[in-house]
């Protein structure tokens, strides 16, 4: 069977990482359970994390999101307590991800709404003839 | 369908996928199998001699070990891609996933595969954020769409 390790980042005004974990423990599945300062990490049977994590999803859609992960929860290779501290390694990526995620949620609240967004207006180059222009006014003055 | 994204270990593309039904393929899977298949000891990611010779496939010997060590591990996800979304010029590229010529390979060889492909930049906005949800899930409805055709 394949084992897998699932990150669970939560970016709610409702649930808080202690929530996910209590609900986790509740359904008694066959997994290994970590809470983090971002959320959770599930290790265990592929299919058995891919159901817990959608049931888990429910909670609050737009705050909850999931990516696999490489390396299991406590991993010496990736684990700081083994590395004396610093950045995990996927730190940085997380955290640049981790800013816009209030952003991607209310955009699937405004999906779920049904609204279609305006297209973005492209900014136009300035065109050459609009530059010499511009030079030879400065040369003027 | 399995849905190559880049970046290849982008948290809100993978989930995006995910949630609008489809697979995402990511560089965490190849890593996982890495660490998890028995047998293989070299630390940190357990490189074997075998995987620049899997690189080889994607760039030639004088290209640096660097590039084809890492093309072994995105090699795999490219043959598997059936679609890609791409996001142009992320700014984590330049950091831990930061091998410029590896990136640049990668998106050549997504391009060369002729498959669906959405481009997209990062939002920085909310009402960017609504345009890159939004057209991400058309792209994914529309791959379903392809599939029931079929």
């Amino acid at each position: 069977m394949d084992k897998i390790t699932k990150m669970v980042v939560i970016n709610s005004s409702k649930v808080l990482p202690s929530d996910v974990v209590i609900k986790l423990y509740e359904s008694n599945a066959d997994v290994m359970i970590k809470e983090t300062c971002f959320g959770v990490m599930v290790s265990g049977e592929r299919a058995e994390v891919d159901k817990l994590l959608s049931e888990t999803r429910k909670m609050d859609p737009y705050g909850i999101f999931i990516k696999e992960r490489g390396f299991a929860p406590g991993e010496p290779h990736r684990c700081r307590a083994t590395r004396r501290g610093g950045a995990r390694p996927g730190f940085h990526m997380l955290e640049t991800e981790e800013k816009l995620l209030p952003q991607i949620a209310e955009a699937l609240r405004a999906l779920d709404r049904g609204e279609i967004p305006q297209k973005k207006q492209i900014k136009k180059k300035l065109d050459v003839e609009k530059l010499k222009e511009i030079i030879e006014k400065a040369e003027v003055s | 369908m399995k849905v190559f994204i880049y970046p290849t270990n982008s948290l809100i593309l993978s989930d995006l996928v995910e949630r609008f039904g489809h697979e995402p393929l990511t560089l965490m899977h190849e890593i996982s199998k890495k660490v998890n298949t028995p047998g293989l000891d070299s630390p940190p990611l357990n490189m074997t001699p075998e995987d620049p010779k899997i690189g080889l496939k994607y760039a030639a010997v004088e290209v640096p070990s660097g590039v084809r060590g890492r093309m072994s591990l995105f090699g795999p996800l490219i043959s598997k891609a059936e679609a890609a979304i791409n996001v142009r010029d992320p700014v984590v590229s330049f950091g831990c996933m930061g091998c410029a010529r590896t990136n640049e390979l990668v998106n050549f060889l997504i391009r060369a595969k002729k498959i669906p492909m959405l481009d997209l930049d990062y939002p920085s906005s909310e009402e960017e954020a609504k345009e890159f949800v939004y057209k991400i899930s058309q792209f994914l409805k529309s791959l379903g769409s392809q599939e029931e055709k079929k």
